[in-house]
């Protein structure tokens, strides 16, 4: 592989190859590889790269790629302002778990600024706080204030830490199967790729830590407590339908079945119930409990985008149907 | 090995920018056939007497068999610990689903490869006092995080839509044990910096996306993950990930 050489036959194809790349030496320097052995092995990520910067950040990017992105980025706004407003809120995190909530805003901010990043003038427009209505009640208008919440079944959420737990797994869960579920539309792009599935495990990381503070860490033990309350660190069969199963909205969706729920195809992506035991034909024998809880499932977008549209008020014009 | 397999594309030979080689540096997907027909069936060793997993997705699925061995053997080696028999009934509800879990992941993985599948690895895991309660979840920690690095890391030699899929099923569990794990070591390190390139606002915190860091989980790919893996490997078990450079 001659990077030049590909260089030379796009030029066959984009006269205009040159002037995207500055020059021939200083794409190494972009890379900050200048004077070091390019071997074979980084070729295929190097080049990726190198094209990334050529078009322009975000604008090769394929309409497909974009989408999954923009919905990722819109789910991380809807949980950094979640977890800045409980951070302002007076007297609802603990002074023990504050560290935890500073950490889990700072590394959706992180996320944010990765994802536009890469998304580049394709990113959405960047939502305001009052863009969101963390109560569940999709209120009509903008809510002011960093602890504004509309009318919804969650309106203790800034007020009360158990609905902030509640909501806050909810998010995490929910942005685990969006992720996992847009992940394989992102496989074209190796290092897009690999910048979500690193997005994708820390969201896992969060959503373990706040079903451990539910559960309440020195009280694991309880196998017979109702999920709702005290769940797992992992999800269990459908978690008795999470948080708040019988509110509207529901949390019952979050760990749901989306669209299509399954397929004959062992391959085929599909997004079957948090419950499910059949993965690529196997079906896991023995222990149906434990079986549901080695694997978590993706969720399509639209289901995706049905979760997160509750919290979100009606003229954001976010998570568009 | 992997006779029944088209050998991997050589990563070097390339010269000209056929339709084939730009389909792969595009990221264009590759038809795969079927996985039951294909992979690694006679544990076939390398110069260093390891057991290579092989190439393609059955080969990064037969990698991540390997891990899963691992970790499936060190929790039942938990359960028939001092620690474990000694552990308060919360704990000890931890460490059975832990080992349920990746046993499950481990059966999966034999299953689905079938004929393609790696032996039985042999564990040592001489380093790991089974008795002291640190020593147990410094072990533990140290395999969750691995695992989630190595899937993470893992995801960009898959072809298969599929079978990303299913890492991406399984990674997560992973992450949801790592974190659990952590802060029963040290409340509130479910992320930190070892694991995670833990982001710092440079302003305002309530401005999203300014600052340094990214909140990127550390990816590692597989030379360096089957180095760490070995340490806990038998001679004559310990694996190589050749063709996932």
């Amino acid at each position: 592989m001659d990077l030049f050489k590909l260089i030379k036959e796009i030029e066959q194809v984009d006269p205009e190859i040159y002037d995207r790349l500055d020059s021939r030496r200083r794409v190494f320097k972009h890379f900050g590889m200048a004077g070091k052995a390019v071997t074979a092995a980084v070729l295929p990520g190097l080049v990726s790269g190198l094209f990334q910067r050529a078009y322009g950040q975000g604008t090769a990017l394929p309409a497909d790629i974009v989408a999954v992105l923009n919905l990722a980025l819109s789910l991380e706004y809807l949980e950094f302002y979640f977890y800045d407003s409980g951070l302002k809120a007076p007297n609802l995190i603990p002074t023990a778990d504050r560290p935890a909530f500073e950490k889990i805003r700072n590394d959706e901010s992180g996320h944010i600024k990765i994802l536009k990043q890469t998304l580049g003038s394709l990113a959405i427009a960047e939502p305001a706080r009052s863009a969101f209505d963390y109560s569940g009640g999709r209120n009509p208008t903008p809510l002011v204030g960093d602890t504004a919440v509309g009318n919804g079944p969650f309106r203790t959420v800034f007020t009360a830490y158990p609905i902030f737990l509640g909501v806050s797994q909810s998010f995490v869960d929910t942005g685990i199967r969006a992720y996992k579920g847009g992940a394989p539309v992102l496989m074209p792009n190796k290092d897009v790729l690999e910048a979500a599935l690193n997005i994708h495990s820390v969201e896992a990381r969060h959503s373990s830590h706040v079903r451990t503070i539910r559960r309440g860490i020195t009280n694991v033990a309880n196998p017979t407590a109702p999920m709702n309350a005290q769940p797992k660190s992992w999800v269990s069969l459908q978690d008795n339908g999470g948080p708040s199963p019988d509110t509207n909205p529901s949390t019952r969706p979050v760990y749901g079945a989306g669209n299509p729920a399954s397929s004959s195809d062992p391959l085929a992506l599909v997004f079957p119930a948090e419950d499910n035991v059949t993965h690529l034909g196997v079906a896991i024998p023995g222990n149906a409990t434990a079986a549901s809880e080695a694997f978590d499932e993706p969720l399509d977008p639209t289901s995706v985008k049905n979760i997160a549209r509750n919290f979100v008020v009606v003229t954001s014009g976010l998570f568009p149907a | 090995m992997t006779k029944l397999l088209l050998p991997p594309e050589p990563a070097a030979q390339p010269t000209s920018t056929s339709r084939r080689s730009f389909l792969r540096y595009s990221g264009a997907t590759m038809a795969v056939g079927g996985l039951l027909l294909a992979g690694c069936d006679d544990d076939s060793e390398n110069g260093n007497n390891r057991i290579d997993v092989g190439s393609g997705d059955p080969g990064i699925l037969n990698y991540a068999y390997a891990l899963e061995q691992l970790e499936a053997a060190f929790y039942a080696a938990v359960k028939g610990g001092a620690y474990y028999t000694g552990a308060p009934a919360s704990e000890k509800q931890i460490f059975d689903d832990l080992a349920l879990h990746e046993q499950i992941h481990a059966d999966f993985f034999k299953t689905a490869l079938g004929n393609g599948a790696i032996k039985a690895l042999e564990p040592d895991f001489s380093t790991i006092n089974f008795g002291d309660k640190n020593s147990v979840l410094t072990a533990a920690q140290a395999f969750e995080d691995l695992g989630v690095a190595a899937y993470n890391g893992a995801g960009r030699f898959i072809t298969a839509p599929g079978y990303l899929a299913v890492a991406g099923k399984i990674v997560s569990v992973e992450a949801r044990h790592a974190a659990l794990i952590r802060d029963l070591r040290s409340y509130n390190s479910f992320v930190d910096n070892d694991v995670v390139d833990l982001f710092t606002p440079s302003g305002n915190a309530s401005t999203p996306g300014v600052g340094n860091g990214t909140g990127l989980e550390r990816s590692k790919r597989p030379a360096e993950v089957v180095e760490t893996a070995n340490q806990f490997l038998k001679e004559g078990s310990k694996i190589s990930a050749n063709s996932f450079k």
